[in-house]
């Protein structure tokens, strides 16, 4: 029995929240935020320099060849600094896309260049203001050319290929774009969460290629995004963990009445619900990540049902931390903000917290969990 | 990562598991309650640890000499994992064995715990915690029951309640106030007692759900020999205070209806002319649900982790009873809701009972072993490092605490 991660990835986990503590990535966040650069290019270039691109990567196509356990510690100390880069889309989404579906060809091509930084990639699916669905995807890919449009595409602008979920005359499928191709045409978008950029891209006669069967791409995208919310679980809870935290400091140094707001039950017990709420996902995060390192049958609940705790616990967590921080909390100048805004993002990339209930209990269903 | 037994742990398992299935039968999923359910449970319990105790399984992280084969915690943690999977009674010896057994194990002389500690464990004498008073609950250490010393032995006096099982219990820990001029926790002391005494009165509490597992316990002019007090005269709050740090470890998941029951019944229990999992509000709160049991088993599987690596665990294990209290009391309403307007009544249907059951209980899981809001402090306190409240008691002697009219 031994449901903990091993000595190597704790220490892979220190170092990384040791080198994302000393960038200063929380201060690099607001950067991002108030300015119009949408990604920060220095971080991404050193986290690209540090091999983390790199590590699901196998060795023969110039990657680690390490696995998801790896990438689950990384991913948790991302959430917890909040850093303004494409790794969920380019090394989560993407390179696990080309990993599992993408051609020999393709793979020798694309993911050399992805460890390198020379490509980063992302996922384009969304189309109009509701959920996705095999039946309203309208974007159609014919004799190898693309015509439509995508919306909210995070990291785009830094992408320089995305995988888009569109349209054939077999149903649904996944098509790779290079986004410097001619006929593409990447606008931003406001959003909620200005650090991490998000784009609207036009396909016009873009040429792409195809990756896994035809007409499977409905499929892939579902297999994908099962495993994929493991990684996005472990940067919820990263989040969460440095929302409390925030919570717990700010309610120990702020006096009221003349005494530590945190002495009164009220804050107290709204921070034991976070304590409680993050502990569930943490400890279904971690079974998770076990069903994901090993393929395990039930890897569609467990991801599911870490996806849904984790959702839960950063909404709760960086709801409350303002509500504990009070006024401050919401001012521009704390970074309460950040915390909450991130929340949002990565509660809907990759799908909602109702439609991963829904899938959660889908797979119950399949599984007959009595 | 993995959930492999080490080759020793595997061997251990093994043991465990061949002698439950010569001595007991496995759950059967399908039945909706356990096959004792109708007998006498307190003559089936003892009759159970009776058995564990001859085979050395009733107190196994216990030394030899006290009825135990010395285990350590992850071994403890296999037999009650192989255990669980078999149909044998609960409920009896749990405080006992539990919290008593522990606090004599550390503050009991060793002729006591020679005399008292095996037949504890075979189940031949049961224990109790007399600890909570009419006016002291979740503010324990408010107590008011008296002791006067005379000479080699103690006169106790005043009351006790909620006392589990003290009504076939015979024996009980109590903390009782020998100087009500002292600070508040300054003037407890510590005694175990013959429930049999003279002048002990046990009165059952009729509960919620209509049974009665709890009483009051009066105390009359009750005589103690000072050979029965554990610790010092005045260390009355810290001996209590290891008891319920043991408590928070025998009071764990609550017992009864859970995801799954939720989820095969509303497979098949009709919802306005449809099944009711097909339902989005049923379909959202059965995902939460699963997602709480989860986090609390996986949290679990954390905890042994460390244990078996020989580490000491994190405070994960704080959060199981504030879940899984709260969770029972959602699903006991869940399928009682599914009957709309029937639900109000009783029935012989075993799922039905179920869920009234688990919602008229539930209530008291989230009191019993500490309520919700002292287990959030506790969290608050010693797991965040929150600063304690200040408190209007803090300093004076205890006589003078205003009581209101409690």
């Amino acid at each position: 029995m031994n449901l903990d991660f091993s000595d190597d990835q704790k220490f892979l986990q220190q170092e990384a929240r040791k080198f994302l503590d000393k960038e200063q990535t929380l201060s690099r966040n607001r950067s991002v935020l108030e300015n119009s650069n949408k990604v920060d290019k220095e971080l991404w270039k050193k986290i690209v320099d540090l091999g983390w691109t790199g590590i699901r990567v196998p060795e023969d196509y110039g990657g680690l060849g390490l696995g998801h356990l790896e990438l689950c510690v990384i991913a948790e100390e991302l959430g917890r600094f909040l850093a303004p880069v494409p790794f969920s889309s380019s090394v989560y989404l993407f390179t696990e896309a080309i990993i599992n579906y993408a051609s020999d060809e393709i793979k020798k091509d694309l993911l050399p260049k992805l460890v390198s930084g020379e490509v980063v990639g992302t996922l384009a699916i969304t189309e109009s203001f509701q959920a996705p669905t095999s039946d309203n995807i309208e974007t159609l890919s014919e004799n190898g050319t693309l015509n439509g449009k995508k919306i909210g595409v995070p990291d785009a602008e830094i992408a320089t290929h995305t995988i888009v979920v569109c349209k054939t005359n077999n149903g649904i499928s996944l098509q790779l774009v290079d986004l410097s191709s001619s006929g593409v045409t990447v606008e931003h978008q406001e959003n909620i969460d200005e650090s991490r950029g998000h784009f609207s891209i036009a396909f016009e006669n873009a040429k792409c290629d195809l990756i896994g069967d035809d007409g499977s791409g409905w499929d892939l995208y579902e297999l994908l995004i099962n495993q994929v919310a493991v990684l996005f679980a472990y940067e919820q809870i990263g989040g969460s963990q440095a929302s409390l935290d925030m919570a717990i400091n700010y309610a120990k140094e702020r006096y009221a009445f003349g005494r530590p707001i945190g002495s009164f039950q009220a804050i107290k017990h709204k921070l034991a619900d976070m304590y409680v709420a993050l502990t569930l996902a943490k400890s279904n995060c971690y079974y998770a990540a076990w069903a994901l390192s090993t393929n395990a049958s039930d890897l569609p609940s467990a991801s599911a049902t870490a996806r849904v705790s984790a959702t839960k616990a950063f909404q709760l967590c960086s709801k409350e931390n303002i509500q504990t921080h009070g006024g401050n909390g919401f001012t521009w100048e704390y970074d309460c903000h950040m915390f909450y805004r991130r929340s949002k993002l990565l509660s809907l990339n990759i799908g909602s917290l109702s439609n991963w209930r829904e899938k959660l209990v889908i797979s119950l269903e399949q599984s007959n969990i009595n | 990562m993995d959930f492999n037994d080490t080759p020793e742990q595997a061997k251990f398992r093994k043991t465990c598991r061949e002698w439950l299935e010569k001595n007991a039968k496995h759950k059967d999923n399908a039945s909706k309650e356990p096959s004792f359910a109708n007998k006498d449970i307190l003559e089936e319990a003892k009759l159970w640890q009776k058995k564990k105790y001859d085979a050395g399984w009733a107190m196994l992280h216990w030394p030899k000499e006290y009825g135990g084969i010395g285990a350590s915690p992850i071994e403890r943690i296999i037999w009650a994992n192989e255990e669980s999977k078999f149909d044998v009674p609960k409920g009896i010896f749990e405080i006992g064995l539990g919290m008593c057994g522990p606090v004599m194990m550390q503050y009991a002389s060793e002729e006591q715990k020679e005399r008292y500690l095996p037949p504890m464990a075979e189940g031949k004498e049961i224990w109790c915690q007399l600890f909570s008073e009419p006016s002291a609950g979740s503010d324990v250490a408010g107590l008011r029951s008296k002791a006067v010393q005379d000479g080699d032995k103690w006169i106790i006096n005043g009351q006790k309640v909620w006392t589990s099982g003290a009504h076939f219990s015979d024996y009980g820990i109590l903390v009782v106030r020998h100087d009500p001029n002292l600070e508040k926790h300054k003037g407890l002391t510590f005694f175990f007692v013959d429930m049999k005494s003279p002048g002990i009165e046990v009165k059952p509490i009729k509960q919620i759900t209509g049974g009665s597992s709890f009483n009051e316990v009066y105390f009359t002019d009750v005589e103690i020999p000072d050979s029965q007090r554990l610790g010092e005269i005045g260390d009355g709050w810290k001996v209590a205070i290891t008891t319920l740090m043991n408590e928070r470890l025998a009071v764990g998941d609550a017992d009864g209806v859970d995801v799954e029951d939720a989820f095969r019944w509303a497979k098949t229990q009709d919802s306005l002319g449809e099944p009711l999992l097909n339902n989005k509000a049923a379909r959202s709160s059965i995902a939460d649900w699963y997602c709480e049991k989860s986090g609390l088993k996986n949290t679990k599987l954390r905890t042994m982790s460390a244990l078996s690596k020989g580490d000491t665990p994190g405070p994960e294990a704080s959060i199981t009873k504030i879940v899984s209290a709260g969770k029972l009391q959602d699903i006991g309403n869940f399928g009682i809701d599914s009957l709309d307007m029937a639900g109000m009544l009783k029935t012989d249907d075993p799922d039905i009972k179920k869920f009234q059951m688990a919602w008229l209980g539930a209530p008291g899981m989230r009191i019993a072993g500490g309520t919700d809001e002292i287990l959030r402090n506790i969290i608050a306190e010693r797991v965040l490092g929150l600063p304690q409240e200040p408190r209007a008691d803090k300093g004076l002697a205890y006589k003078d605490i205003p009581s209101g009219n409690s």
